[in-house]
């Protein structure tokens, strides 16, 4: 008879905490105070790790293929900043705001990405973003439109810390939010539900006939990861004090994308991960040659494909056969 | 009469599976014309008929994948022809596929582990991780068991044998706790020194569970079949006990040709 | 009012000559390439180079922007694409952004970002006006001779397709590649001449859109949605599909950039999100096609 409890062991094995992560984000919340000159460097990170972990709940875990997520992570970003600047300063209620409506938008555009193959959902999910950009455009007495929404003066977190020039309020604030939203993400991805979206990746036929409402998870998944992209929308518009078009443009959600693959899809490190490699690239790429940098993104992107996103070397597969968080590239 | 005794005459009487007029029109295609079936409890029915005589296409009709175009389906003395497949499953009905369907990023334990979570309800359950109900883990080891999967089942799907991968085919389905099976050719494409294995995970199924198998390896299906419906171009040819299939002149027209004479 | 069902028609021609051969290596190859329009870009600034720097004539411009972008299509489909047609389409996406930001950057860095401007033959400047009122169909000389060449190479096309040995091979390829390679048929060299066609195509379409598209670095990138448009509303299963598809979005762009300014490319957006939607598998495809 199988031993149960091994069995047990297998797959809460998978759940538990790794000893290298009680170390890296006790770092990551020292590290504003350590080095206050990259606070601001720390805070992007941590918003864009925020965002692409949410990309990755719908792509790396259910395989829906999104180019178009900077819909929700611009939707975000105005939403909390039009909340600042026309009904409350107060940063957690501006975030709160996001959220809620971020939630609602991605409720709304689930719609679009339950039936049709992957070209499909690749067009629907670009024609919502750029619809949201020109809406974002047209609507320039909302959003100031191509000039932006300048101004946007916060309170004080949770009525205690200002935001400081240095911007370790910022990093703190956001790295806050980004552990947070992490421990909830981490619990989905663990769990039936996030078995279930598993299944849902790999054999959308088979998961239907176990029981599973697609449907329904796709719903459910798709206006979470919508929301979560509004949050970290809401945090950039928050720390820097403006929204402006580009948060809804392609780019950013190539970007979005490319990170993932770089830190690993199927992972939620790998947005983290992802994060952390992109924005040092891009910082010191912009300093080598700064009107190119789409060029050797692009060059970056076309070699990993070619050589084979699995075969890169991802530290989840460094710590043995049975207690790995195993977690396979995504089959789009 | 006891309750018990009263309970399974009734359930004597009513079948559990009643498909009746069924059509499956696509296009100007009739798949499926004016098809019934019906299952009693406990049924070892077997589906035949040579190919392309719309065998798949009444399991995907009785499964919900296809919605027909006319007739009715009763799963347990209610009509779920509407119903979503989805929906099916959660009342009973569960099928296997000629062509193994299995989640390949995941293993065996996860598999398992998933099937019978969604089955008892806990599918959307979010906050606890996968594995920590005790009484979920037990039946995954009993399904793991049966199905002689217990060396492979940490082993990702994608990496399994061939007859190990129609094992697991058929392990989710039985986590599902089916009242109607449907098996979709399940020896097919098993290599000879596997389908052993298969013939007795095939034969020790519940007797509570209604099945219905579609074969084409007529020994599966005689030894194992206590009723047989032949299906030819989507039209019910007869139904009938083994012996009265195998000695029925039309069935053998069907399967040896016009005019031929049987060579016995 | 007829006016705009003209412009709109010159618009869906060209962008269907830019977009078929997007949609048949999607229904060929099952690849997305989303640097489709790169090759484009390629047909485009060849004619502006030639024009400006070499003073060849427009005319002479149009085959050799077809050429062009024909041999850097071939070029990269036996290097670059073919070791990607049996990977993920997530993977596809990825590649085929890249190879498009690499050629917006490279253009940008050999010719500057701004936009390109080529000087139209005499004969093709100038318009001609015919009826009045509500009825007035102004026909631009140069919209005229786009609709021309796009109509003749769409009937050109059609006929290899039905007509000839490489189109029966071509469908049998797209129906079945290993059954079709199994019959004899050079299943990669049917790829590597329809990718190169395709490719060519779509230079000439830049090349003719220069005046009417603009030509700059971005192309690529903006004009890629509307490419998608064309292969998923139009299905990749015949040429007349994307064809009428693109017909349809160019007459909706222009009317809807004419008649409700203020919403532009949102009405375009949303009707084929919209379509999309009500027919995933695109608008004009047969039962069962991919």
């Amino acid at each position: 008879m199988a031993n149960v409890s091994s069995l047990q062991a297998d797959l809460l094995g998978r759940a538990r905490w790794r000893w290298w992560e009680f170390v890296i984000w006790p770092v990551a919340f020292v590290l504003p105070f350590v080095t206050p000159s990259h606070a601001l460097m720390i805070n992007e990170i941590a918003i864009v790790a925020l965002f692409a972990m949410s990309l990755d709940l719908i792509l790396g875990y259910t395989g829906i293929v999104s180019l178009g997520h900077a819909a929700f992570f611009g939707f975000g970003a105005y939403a909390a900043a039009l909340f600042a600047k026309l009904v409350h300063p107060d940063p957690t209620l501006g975030l709160l705001f996001a959220l809620v409506l971020s939630a609602g938008l991605g409720a709304v555009a689930s719609v679009t990405i339950l039936r049709g193959t992957d070209l499909t959902r690749l067009m629907v999910t670009l024609g919502t973003a750029l619809l949201l950009l020109e809406l974002a455009n047209k609507l320039d007495w909302l959003t100031g439109g191509a000039d932006g929404l300048q101004g946007v003066v916060m309170g004080p977190v949770l009525g205690l810390f200002e935001f400081d020039l240095f911007g370790r309020t910022a990093a703190w604030y956001s790295l806050t939010v980004l552990f947070v939203l992490f421990l909830v993400m981490r619990r989905i991805v663990n769990s039936p539900f996030g078995a279930t979206l598993q299944s849902i990746r790999d054999n959308r036929l088979r998961a239907m006939s176990i029981g599973v409402p697609v449907v329904g998870r796709l719903f459910a998944i798709y206006t979470v990861a919508a929301a979560i992209a509004g949050v970290a929308g809401a945090l950039l518009a928050q720390t820097t004090g403006f929204a402006s078009l580009d948060v809804l443009a392609f780019d950013r959600s190539a970007d979005v994308m490319l990170m993932l693959v770089i830190g690993g899809v199927g992972w939620l490190y790998g947005g983290v991960v992802g994060a952390v490699v992109f924005k040092v690239l891009q910082d010191w790429l912009s300093s080598v040659t700064p009107q190119y940098w789409m060029f050797w993104i692009g060059l970056i992107l076309v070699l990993l494909v070619l050589v084979g996103r699995d075969r890169l070397l991802r530290p989840s597969t460094w710590f043995g056969a049975g207690r790995a968080v195993r977690k396979k590239g995504a089959q789009a | 009469m006891s309750a018990a005794q009263k309970a399974s005459v009734a359930s004597a009487a009513q079948p559990v599976l009643s498909a009746s007029g069924l059509v499956m029109r696509f296009g100007g295609i009739t798949a499926t014309n004016n098809v019934s079936l019906q299952l009693r409890p406990g049924a070892r029915h077997a589906l035949i008929g040579p190919n392309g005589a719309g065998k798949t296409t009444l399991i995907n009709l009785l499964t919900g994948v296809l919605t027909p175009t006319e007739g009715r389906i009763e799963l347990l003395g209610e009509d779920i022809t509407r119903l979503a497949p989805h929906q099916r499953v959660g009342r009973g009905m569960v099928r296997t596929f000629q062509i193994n369907q299995l989640f390949d990023g995941m293993t065996p334990l996860q598999t398992l582990a998933l099937v019978v979570s969604q089955q008892r309800g806990l599918g959307r359950k979010w906050w606890q991780p996968l594995g920590r109900d005790l009484a979920v883990m037990e039946r995954v080891a009993q399904l793991l068991e049966t199905f002689r999967l217990t060396d492979v089942a940490q082993l990702p799907t994608r990496e399994m044998a061939y007859g190990k991968r129609r094992l697991l085919e058929i392990a989710i389905a039985l986590a599902c706790e089916p009242r109607v099976l449907l098996l979709d050719e399940p020896v097919a494409g098993v290599p000879a020194g596997e389908r052993e294995e298969l013939l007795q995970t095939v034969a020790a199924l519940p007797s509570d569970v209604s099945v219905l198998l579609i074969e084409h390896d007529m020994d599966l299906v005689f030894s194992f079949a206590d009723r047989m419906t032949v299906l030819v171009n989507g039209t019910l040819l007869t139904e009938g006990t083994p012996e009265e299939i195998a000695n029925d002149p039309r069935v053998r027209e069907v399967y040896l040709g016009h005019g031929e004479a049987a060579h016995e | 009012m007829l006016t705009i069902l003209f412009d709109g028609i010159a618009y869906g021609m060209l962008l269907f000559v830019l977009a078929v051969g997007l949609a048949v290596t999607l229904g060929l190859m099952n690849f997305i390439n989303l640097a489709h329009g790169a090759f484009a870009m390629a047909g485009g600034y060849l004619t502006v180079l030639a024009m400006q720097r070499l003073g060849i004539p427009f005319l002479a411009c149009l085959p050799l922007a077809f050429i062009g972008a024909a041999l850097l299509g071939a070029l990269l489909e036996r290097t670059l694409y073919r070791p990607m047609y049996g990977k993920s389409h997530l993977d596809q996406v990825l590649f085929s952004i890249g190879l498009a930001f690499m050629s917006v950057a490279a253009i940008d860095y050999f010719v500057g970002s701004s936009q390109q401007n080529i000087q139209l033959p005499e004969w093709l400047r100038g318009r001609t006006e015919i009826g009045d009122g509500a009825f007035l169909l102004g026909m631009g000389h140069y919209r005229l001779f786009i609709i021309a060449v796009c109509a003749v190479l769409t009937v050109v096309l059609q006929l290899i397709l039905t007509r000839t040995r490489f189109g029966s091979r071509l469908r049998a390829a797209v129906d079945d590649p290993r059954v079709a390679s199994g019959m004899g048929i050079n299943v990669n060299i049917v790829f590597l001449l329809t990718f190169a066609f395709g490719s060519g195509l779509a230079g000439l379409g830049g090349a003719l859109g220069v005046e009417v598209l603009g030509m700059d670095p971005t192309f690529p990138l903006k004009y890629m949605i509307y490419f998608l448009i064309v292969v998923s509303v139009g299905g990749t299963s015949s040429i007349t599909g994307p064809l009428l598809a693109a017909l349809l979005l160019g007459i909706a762009d222009v009317a809807g950039k004419y008649f409700i300014p203020k919403m532009g490319a949102f009405t375009v957006y949303l009707l084929m999100i919209v379509i999309l939607l009500w027919r995933p598998q695109g608008l004009f495809t047969r039962k069962g096609a991919r």
